[in-house]
């Protein structure tokens, strides 16, 4: 068998450490597992942040300058590549460990920046203003004057359990993974513990479904164990299908033995020897990643034939979405896996009793799935401690939008939603005013900024009428207009209803048509009034009832909410689109007729020139007139008028 | 022996369940999916190909028609909505004369919206043949049309 | 295991494992439903079964939900109604509002769930679709902008009938259902069978009607007007009509013809005799040699297509004779228009059939190369029994009238042609005669009868043991072919058609097509032939004068230029 690249050859020692308890280590190991892990380290370390969102803000350039500077200078450093720390808005991300002292990160650079800055630190100084903090290490050197990580606020707050070592460790190191304490509860399961005590002690350990509903993930893992059958699956949900929900992704990209590790514990819970990962075609780099986690951990024996001699079988396969949002339903999954169309079909009865292949299949998500190893090696009692009442663990938040601060937020459930929003990610970006936020991904809440008092907490969050969802937060501020946003979505699921059921396809169509109509001119002289804008707008509130009612799958059970909370929350707003044809945040420019004032006009034909839709015509040096059918309100008449002459109403 | 049939036997099991790893190991390899190879797949699984268009007709994946030289792919997850990617849509299908899903006469460009390409923190973001362009605006556009026009030449 | 549930405050029995749907049903409360269909998969998609359950937080479809002990259901509550109500008006609310000019309006199914439930004021509004409507087949028309998706016709198509044609393409609201690479049904795979249209609640799915210009042609004094129906319109329209105590609906039928203008009526049940001797004696020279076993029938003009299209293999298994009324057709336009001094030319000749894939039949090259059509249109049950009421002719007042010569005399061989296993039972009857010389000792065989798709006897002879096989619903005769060729199972003679339970379940048939309806037309056929001495082809005299007259003998070189044909493989995307 060829050995994997990404290993060090050091089999032996890795494996020592995962099978014995930390208490039984040598000195001579516990210096071995500190190399290992990179606590320390013999040679300068250089380690770039290469997840998705770091490729894109320019991750490869900086890796190229790195790798460049270094072959030029023919230095002997290790570089090598890294997650998301979870600070997306100031990737890209560079760390640079010497030895003996603490890493240090810096952000938001361009390649320009790389020498100057590898020149710098390479002769003990650091360079001012790019970094982002240090790591704290109480047997390394730290830099003067550089704050310590856990001391900034973003970091400060949270409570990183998965998101521990992302961003710092080498995802593509199964040795770095078994040296931070990887594979020990994994071992330790199918050692001392039959299957049913894993269902039970995750059952204790009170962990929900992360990808919102809250399902007891032990009872699904139960039902699955106690259904008879030749065989059973474990499905991992990596589909992540949500706009702006981008945890999970971090997790595979930043830690995916975590990942592997909880789907061994999960499989030999229920007594699947067959696993899979669903995820979407789009996550290149969580495919590549898992695909060589997988690989390793075959090469290391935690996958294959009676694994460890301790007589349990797994193989873990990747399926590769090709991209429709329902497919995150779990059925829908499933018809995609079994190669149809992935439309919903009823439950029950539930995949845990007939699901992949009509055999058992639990489906859990990959964050769900994540936490397993944390629990199995620290016990379900202390799980308990991390959360408050009925939710235990912890949650990651994906933050995006106009906050400040944007990307991956893990805190202890029960912590308020203010405290994510505003202490953690900042609030609003540049000085503006805190409107709400967006919870839950399509199909999730708005809250109004006075309401995020809320803990996090599946009950609590339905209590005020909100969801938690996969737990994606859009951050609004003062310019983001309630109505504009709501159509969006609404407009999205009726792209992304499966199109089996009635009230889920024609009502979300019917629902996209009202809202497009209340923020467009109205298209035909069929639509309406105000008082049949206002009156449709009411009739939705009704059929939104219809539609949470009798939907087959959650999709369209769902799909109302974002319309609902944000007519209870920012009603205001959706009388001033009616009735005022007015948009307050001035995003909704179809709503404006633009016309051109004769006296003002001199006929410069500027406005005409400029205009996108050619709707301004007339005859130089007399005035121009507006053709409101061509017009698309997008405003540039008025910017580029040098006579204030263009109006709107 | 065409390369779609090498494509099918790489493919050990016979069966639905390897029908959409079969679809899009055709379509990386010929950039779409055309009448020959879903007649091909339909018959090496035996499935009629009103089921395998059905099925790739459901999935955002699977295109029936060839793409441009240069693919553009304009994010409008939530993050991006918010940053008026709809404007730089528009400014894409006023240059380029073609709607999502449209490829351009000449060949050159193709458009497609995405739901969220994971860029969240660098809204509004396109990519045009993988390389991405993070925070655009739409008065840009044309400058990165015209730039992508004259590496083709 | 019965157990006890609670409906609407009443205690019931009902079986443990069952649907909520088939409990409600057997203690008579009627909920509505469009997706569901008794023999096909469930998909619980229309949610118009819904009710409430005690404990469930959501509303439940009945269709897919089991029952449980003690289960408490509400199956008319206001929420429920209001769900329901709701539904319908959002199908409604871009529904084209031309319900008057509609070929189903009256016997549409969405008309009447809006009745049901009430829908009185339009309070949803939506944009209209605007799909195109397809005419490119010679069958069936498809009109996207009715289709409700209820993805009936797409699993009787794939479940019953077994060619796939259709499916659902894209999603949410672009959801529709389409053929392989969205190409127009004519120049897709669909056979023409119609199984799809006559479950279609809506007029979505519609036969392509040849009814138009007819008054016209009628009236016509150049034209000389023909028409012949087939056995199976006859059984159909007692029913349809109420004529059940009435012995001689053919007479009815014929006296309705005369009425509405046609100058000469015949049975196509002649045409059926005619293709029983061919067939038998094709069939005995291709026993004797072995040849190109097992002989399928070619009756059914679906099936034919599929053989040309799925299975060219198996052209030569198909007999080369044309089908009952194409034959007819061909002996109209000869033997008829010889015998009466008429220029062919001059005939118009109709075809009334249950039968949508005759539409294509006559296009197809088969009955093109005679030079003319044999036949100049196509009607179906559904179109007659509109003519008959354009016509304002009331069918219980008709006094009976006998058919046209020469095709007069018939045997109810002929007649047994409308359902499933008769054409192989008529078939038998002459094989066992040609070989042996003599009339079966027992003629009437049940083990053709009854209400299996695939029906096996086999008969002793002197060239030994012919193995027959009727096989109906053609999903069900793909498997067996394919079990016959790959040598699981072995026929001398397979009769095969595409329509469950035959000619008389076929796509032209009035809608709704019940169980019920057709079981009670099976019966009506088997009952003419329990009553008929003529009861085989070879007894059939008129039949015997054609041979004299034009054809010679059956299987003769003349009678094979004259009734039988050539089949050819069709190339469509499969
Ligand atoms: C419309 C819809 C989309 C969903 N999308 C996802 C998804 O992208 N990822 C996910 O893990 N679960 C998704 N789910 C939830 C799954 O159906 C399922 O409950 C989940 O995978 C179970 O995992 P858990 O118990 O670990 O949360 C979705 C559900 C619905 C109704
Ligand atoms: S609710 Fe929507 S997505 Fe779910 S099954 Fe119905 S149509 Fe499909
Ligand atoms: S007519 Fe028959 S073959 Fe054609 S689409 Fe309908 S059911 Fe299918
Ligand atoms: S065409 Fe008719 S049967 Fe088919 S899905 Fe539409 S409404 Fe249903
Ligand atoms: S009949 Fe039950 S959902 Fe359609």
């Amino acid at each position: 068998m060829s050995k994997s690249p990404y290993t060090t050859g050091l089999k032996d020692v890795v494996l020592e450490v995962a099978i014995k308890q930390p208490s039984e280590y040598s000195t001579g190991l516990i210096r071995k597992i500190e190399l290992l892990s990179r606590v320390r380290v013999e040679k300068p370390l250089i380690m770039i942040g290469l997840n998705t969102s770091g490729k894109i803000a320019g991750g490869d350039r900086i890796k190229m300058a790195v790798e460049e500077y270094v072959s030029d200078r023919k230095l002997d450093v290790d570089v090598s590549e890294t997650g998301a720390i979870g600070l997306a808005s100031r990737e890209p991300i560079l760390g640079v460990q010497l030895p003996g002292r603490t890493r240090i990160l810096f952000a938001e650079i361009v390649e320009e920046e790389v020498p100057l800055i590898l020149d710098d630190i390479f002769h003990q100084i650091v360079p001012k203003e790019k970094f982002l903090g240090q790591i704290r290490h109480d047997k390394l050197d730290p830099w003067m004057d550089v704050p310590f990580l856990d001391e900034i606020p973003f970091f400060a707050l949270q409570n990183r359990l998965l998101l521990r070592d992302c961003g710092i460790i080498d995802p593509l190191s199964i040795d770095e993974y078994i040296a931070r304490g990887g594979y020990r509860g994994f071992l330790k399961a199918i050692r001392n513990y039959t299957y049913e005590e894993i269902c039970s002690i995750v059952l204790m350990s009170g962990l929900k479904g992360r990808s919102g509903n809250g399902f007891l993930t032990g009872e699904k893992w139960k039902l699955a164990y106690n259904t008879s059958s030749d065989q059973k699956y474990l499905v991992c949900n990596a589909e992540e299908s949500d706009p702006g929900a981008f945890m999970d992704r971090a997790l595979m990209e930043g830690n995916p033995h975590q990942l592997i590790e909880g789907i061994c514990l999960a499989s030999y819970a229920i007594g699947a020897t067959k696993a899979y990962i669903y995820i979407r075609t789009e996550y290149l780099e969580s495919i590549r990643k898992l695909e060589i986690a997988i690989e390793s951990a075959r090469e290391y024996g935690f996958l294959g034939h009676n694994i460890f001699s301790s007589g349990f079988n797994l193989s873990i396969s990747i399926r590769k979405g090709p991209g429709a949002f329902v497919c995150g339903e779990e059925t829908a999954l499933l018809a995609s896996m079994e190669g149809r169309r992935g439309m919903p079909r009823s439950k029950p009865p539930y995949p845990a009793e007939r699901g992949f292949h009509r055999k058992p299949t639990v489906i859990n998500n990959v964050e769900t799935l994540s936490n397993v190893p944390h629990i199995v090696v620290n016990g379900p009692e202390w799980f308990d401690t991390l959360g408050s009442g009925h939710c235990t663990g912890t949650k990651i938040f994906s933050v995006s939008g106009r906050a400040k601060h944007t990307g991956l937020i893990e805190v202890p459930m029960g912590t308020s939603l203010e405290s994510v929003v505003v202490d953690i990610a900042g609030g609003a970006r540049e000085g503006k005013k805190l409107k709400g936020i967006h919870i839950g991904g399509p199909s999730g809440c708005l809250l109004p900024a006075d309401k995020l008092d809320i803990p996090v907490c599946f009950d609590a969050l339905k209590d005020a009428g909100a969801v938690l969802g996969a737990g994606g937060i859009l951050v609004l501020d003062e310019k983001v207009c309630i109505v504009d946003l709501v159509t969006y979505f609404m407009d999205f699921m009726q792209q992304q209803s499966c199109g089996k059921c009635i009230p889920c396809r024609e009502g979300t169509l019917r629902m996209s048509e009202i809202l497009n109509d209340i923020i467009r001119k109205p298209l035909d002289d069929e639509s309406h009034s105000s008082l049949d804008r206002f009156k449709s707008l009411m009739s939705l509130e009704k059929l939104a009832d219809v539609m949470r009612d009798t939907s087959l799958c959650g999709l369209g059970q769902m799909a109302p909410n974002p319309l609902i909370s944000s007519l209870t929350y920012f009603r205001k707003e959706f009388e001033d689109h009616i009735f005022d044809r007015n948009c307050p945040s001035n995003v909704c420019k179809e709503l404006r007729t633009y016309y051109i004032d004769v006296e003002l006009c001199t006929g410069c034909t500027i406005c005409a020139k400029k205009c996108p839709e050619d709707a301004i015509i007339g005859t130089e040096k007399h005035p121009y007139f507006i053709v409101s059918e061509k017009c698309t309100g997008c405003g540039i008449c008025k910017d580029v008028c040098k006579f204030s002459a263009v109006f709107y109403n | 022996m065409g390369k779609t049939e090498e494509i099918l036997n790489q493919f050990h099991q016979v069966s639905r369940d390897v029908l959409i790893p079969m679809l899009q190991a055709v379509q990386d390899e010929c950039g779409y999916l055309s009448e020959e190879a879903i007649e091909k797949i339909g018959s090496h699984l035996s499935l009629p190909a009103s089921k395998i268009y059905g099925l790739a007709t459901f999935y955002n994946q699977f295109r029936f028609a060839p793409t441009g030289k240069f693919h553009i792919q304009v994010c409008n997850g939530s993050a991006c909505h918010l940053d008026h990617s709809i404007s730089i849509l528009k400014e894409l299908f006023k240059h380029l004369g073609i709607r999502d899903g449209e490829t351009t006469r000449d060949g050159m460009f193709s458009l497609e919206v995405l739901a969220c390409i994971g860029a969240c923190g660098q809204s509004p973001v396109i990519a045009i043949n993988g390389v991405y362009y993070p925070k655009v605006k739409a008065g840009m556009i044309k400058d990165i049309l015209e730039i992508t026009k004259l590496k083709s030449s | 295991m019965m157990i006890k549930i609670e409906v609407n405050n009443r205690t019931v029995q009902a079986r443990k494992g069952e649907t909520i749907l088939s409990a409600l049903g057997n203690c008579g409360i009627h909920v509505p439903t469009i997706c569901s269909m008794a023999e096909l998969s469930p998909t619980g998609a229309c949610r118009m079964c819904v009710v409430e359950v005690e404990g469930q937080e959501k509303l439940v479809p009945a269709c897919s939900f089991p029952v449980s002990e003690w289960m408490k259901i509400r199956t008319h509550s206001p929420r429920v109604l209001r769900a329901r109500k709701t539904n319908v008006e959002l199908l409604l609310s871009n529904h084209p509002d031309d319900c008057l000019y509609c070929e189903r309006n009256g016997n549409c199914e969405l008309q009447k769930l809006a009745e049901d439930l009430n829908v009185r004021d339009r309070r949803m509004r939506g944009r209209k679709s605007k799909l195109k409507s397809d005419h490119s087949g010679y069958g069936i028309i498809r009109d996207p902008e009715k289709c409700i998706l209820c993805s009936r016709c797409v699993r009787v198509c794939e479940e019953i009938i077994g060619v796939s044609t259709l499916d659902f393409v894209n999603r949410g609201s672009n959801l529709k259902i389409e053929t392989a690479m969205s190409k127009p049904i004519g120049f897709s795979n669909c056979i023409d069978c119609g199984q799809c249209l006559i479950n279609c609640p809506t007029g979505a799915l519609i036969e392509k009607t040849e009814f138009q210009n007819l008054d016209h042609i009628l009236d016509d004094k150049e034209k000389i007007t023909v028409v012949q129906y087939t056995p199976a319109v006859a059984v159909s329209l007692a029913d349809e009509f109420d004529l059940k105590g009435n012995a001689d609906i053919k007479g009815v039928m014929n006296a309705a013809l005369r009425k509405i203008g046609f100058d000469y009526i015949f049975d196509s049940s002649f045409g059926g005799d005619v293709v029983v001797m061919e067939q038998a004696s094709e069939f005995v020279e291709r026993f004797g040699k072995k040849s190109n076993l097992p002989m399928i029938t070619a009756s059914c003009p679906s099936f034919v297509k599929y053989i040309e299209e799925f299975s060219p293999d198996l052209i030569s298994n198909l007999t080369t004779v044309k089908s009952p009324h194409q034959a007819m057709a061909s002996l109209i336009k000869t033997w008829f228009t010889k015998l009466n001094h008429i220029a062919p030319e001059k005939v118009f000749s109709v075809l009334i059939t249950t039968c949508t894939a005759s539409k294509y039949e006559v296009h197809s090259d088969e009955s093109l190369k005679s030079g003319d059509r044999d036949i100049d249109a196509v009607l179906s049950t559904r179109e007659l029994i509109r003519l008959i009421k354009l016509n304002g002719i009331d069918v219980n007042k008709l006094e009976t009238e006998p058919s046209d010569g020469p095709f007069h005399a018939t045997t109810s061989a002929g007649k047994l042609f409308a359902v499933s296993g008769g054409e192989a039972e008529a078939t038998v009857r002459s094989i066992y005669y040609l070989i042996e010389q003599k009339e079966m000792p027992e003629p009437r065989m049940n083990k053709f009868r009854g209400s299996r798709d695939v029906r096996e006897v086999s008969v002793e002879t002197k060239q030994g043991e012919i193995r027959i096989a009727s096989v109906s619903g053609l999903k069900k005769a793909m498997k067996i072919l394919e079990e016959i060729k790959s040598g699981k199972r072995e026929y001398d003679f397979i009769e095969i058609m595409v329509c469950p339970d035959g000619c008389v379940g076929g796509g032209g048939q009035p809608i709704p097509l019940l169980e019920s309806d057709i079981r009670a037309r099976i019966r009506h056929v088997y009952e003419i032939d329990k009553n008929e001495t003529l009861n085989a082809a070879h007894k059939n005299s008129a039949v015997r004068k054609m041979y004299e007259e034009l054809a010679r003998a059956p299987w003769s070189k003349e009678s094979k230029l004259l009734l039988h044909t050539e089949h050819e493989e069709i190339k469509v995307l499969k």
